[in-house]
């Protein structure tokens, strides 16, 4: 197995059918560890850096050869990729925008099935993520745990009594735990109760982030909830309190999608209908564009506004559709002109698939 | 039909709850691309920055002498001073949060609204930390040595270095 045997396949995480798959995307919990004998990655030197890569590798390696992780790996190191393999590991969510972008030895270990991924070098000398499709979080502390209690036999990882587990950013010490769990919320954008969602989150300590992690724009109605605190609490506790919230969140948007369709059925129905149509005809279409019009489609699904078009396939057109992707399933780089036009025939290959032919050649 | 605030054609219907109440709007991309996008103020409460937060709590209760000679404070590990901590957001070694541990800690009751650790540990414990730390240490000084072609130096601290290296393994074999 290689990276481009990655393209055509789906992560288990947009497999669409953990628990409240329609509007819980997935759930993700991370880790973050150090080495005791090493300074963080700041600190270090290019030799360092490369010996921390060395060992933790060979490490977790090591692990994998002797069966005690689930599924095949791939290794995979990151400062040798083209920089359009990076960019499609970032959408896919296994490594890091940071990651990607910064310097020296460093890189990632992937379950095949990509339930998984175990960053070396990012800010911290280890990260590992774990994803689950849905609302599963306990399940998702199980496995980390597991993963962390591999590796924590062979290595030793810089920790107080105090402080914890030490990290290189004091938001991550302590548990080194960050919970996020992945929530398409279009009914309480249309609505626009978004805001107050999110103040009231915030009242109550958790972060709320776009698609892609830290610092990104919401894009599509996608966003991530998490908890900033990671000190002071338990493992557990931690994802308690992000699990307890999600309910809620999860009742508000039914609410919304609830009140639309009893309140302005027609402008709701129009609304997907056209996203629908555009998406199965444009010619040339823009990434934000896609996001948001199958954004609207997700949740015509879910509504029973569009039938026959299972939510797998929306959730893999998310990830798909985005530049890395296209230009790795199509083979060849393409600018963004041509990326947009690459994307376009893609949509409409996959979103016409009941028999009738692509509307736009007659 | 045409958009409530010009003249262009209402592309977007947007339903607004106020106070439970529906309330339809009727918009062009634009006006409603400008009603639907929370001014910069608003965004900045929605998504505060890790970084940002940091260098808020940071300032808090410090008066520019204070900040000056703490910044000044360089750890005898890594040699990270407090100024490029504060600079970057990021420590340089785990030796740090005992050297500056009375800075850090009013930082981390902001961030975390505690100071003390009560989840997992590892399962071989915490011991050997100062060697851990003495190792970092040596590598550092050793990496001077040598750039300053003090090669005998180098090589003692090389040897350093391996002892301690292999009584650590011992300690935790």
């Amino acid at each position: 197995m290689n990276l481009d045997d990655l393209v055509s396949t789906n992560g288990e995480w947009l497999r669409g059918s953990g628990p409240e798959a329609d509007i819980v995307i997935s759930s993700r919990i991370r880790l973050a560890r150090n080495l005791a004998d090493f300074p963080f990655i700041s600190k270090t030197t290019e030799s360092d850096r490369a010996e921390i890569e060395r060992i933790l590798h060979s490490q977790i390696q090591a692990i994998q050869e002797a069966g005690k992780a689930p599924g095949d790996a791939l290794y995979l190191n990151v400062t040798d990729l083209a920089e359009v393999d990076r960019q499609f590991l970032v959408e896919r969510q296994l490594i890091s925008r940071e990651h990607a972008e910064s310097d020296g030895a460093r890189s990632v270990v992937i379950d095949t099935d990509e339930r998984y991924s175990v960053m070396i070098n990012e800010e911290d000398h280890l990260r590992i993520q774990v994803m689950h499709s849905g609302l599963d979080l306990e399940a998702a502390l199980q496995r980390i745990n597991m993963l962390d209690d591999l590796i924590e036999e062979q290595v030793n990882y810089a920790f107080s009594d105090k402080l914890g587990y030490l990290t290189a950013c004091p938001t991550n010490v302590g548990t080194g735990l960050r919970v996020s769990v992945m929530l398409h919320l279009p009914a309480l954008v249309i609505t626009r109760q978004i805001e107050k969602v999110f103040k009231s989150l915030q009242k109550i300590n958790l972060a709320v982030r776009g698609l892609y992690g830290e610092g990104s724009q919401a894009t599509g109605d996608f966003y991530q909830i998490s908890n900033q605190v990671t000190l002071g609490q338990t493992e557990e506790g931690l994802a308690k309190k992000v699990a307890d919230v999600v309910p809620v969140l999860i009742s508000y948007e039914r609410q919304a999608r609830e009140f639309l369709i009893h309140e302005s059925q027609e402008t709701l129905h129009d609304r997907v209908s056209r996203a629908f149509g555009i998406l199965r005809t444009a010619q040339t279409i823009s990434s934000e564009e896609t996001l948001h019009l199958l954004s609207s489609v997700r949740m015509g699904i879910n509504l029973g506004l569009i039938g026959d078009l299972p939510i797998p396939t929306i959730n893999k057109l998310l990830i798909h559709t985005q530049p890395a992707h296209l230009q790795k399933l199509s083979g060849n780089e393409l600018d963004a002109a041509d990326r947009n036009i690459e994307r376009a025939t893609y949509l409409r290959q996959h979103l016409n698939v009941d028999g009738t032919s692509d509307p736009s050649n007659n | 039909m045409k958009c409530q605030r010009c003249e262009r054609p209402a592309t977007f219907h947007i339903t607004d709850l106020v106070d439970g109440e529906p309330n339809e709007l009727h918009l062009c991309e634009e006006c409603a691309q400008t009603y639907l996008t929370p001014t910069e103020e608003e965004a900045a409460e929605v998504m505060p920055a890790m970084a940002g937060l940091l260098a808020q709590h940071l300032a808090v209760g410090e008066s520019a002498d204070d900040l000056k000679r703490l910044d000044q404070r360089a750890c005898p590990v890594c040699g990270i001073t407090f100024l490029e901590f504060r600079k970057q957001g990021r420590l340089g070694c785990p030796h740090d949060y005992t050297f500056f541990a009375e800075e850090l800690e009013p930082l981390l009751m902001n961030i975390h609204d505690d100071t003390q650790h009560i989840g997992k540990s590892p399962k071989c414990g915490a011991a050997g930390a100062d060697q851990q730390t003495q190792i970092i240490r040596l590598r550092r000084e050793m990496k001077e040595a040598v750039a300053t072609e003090s090669y005998e130096r180098a090589s003692e601290l090389r040897d350093e270095i391996r002892a301690l290296e292999e009584q650590f393994r011992k300690d935790n074999g």
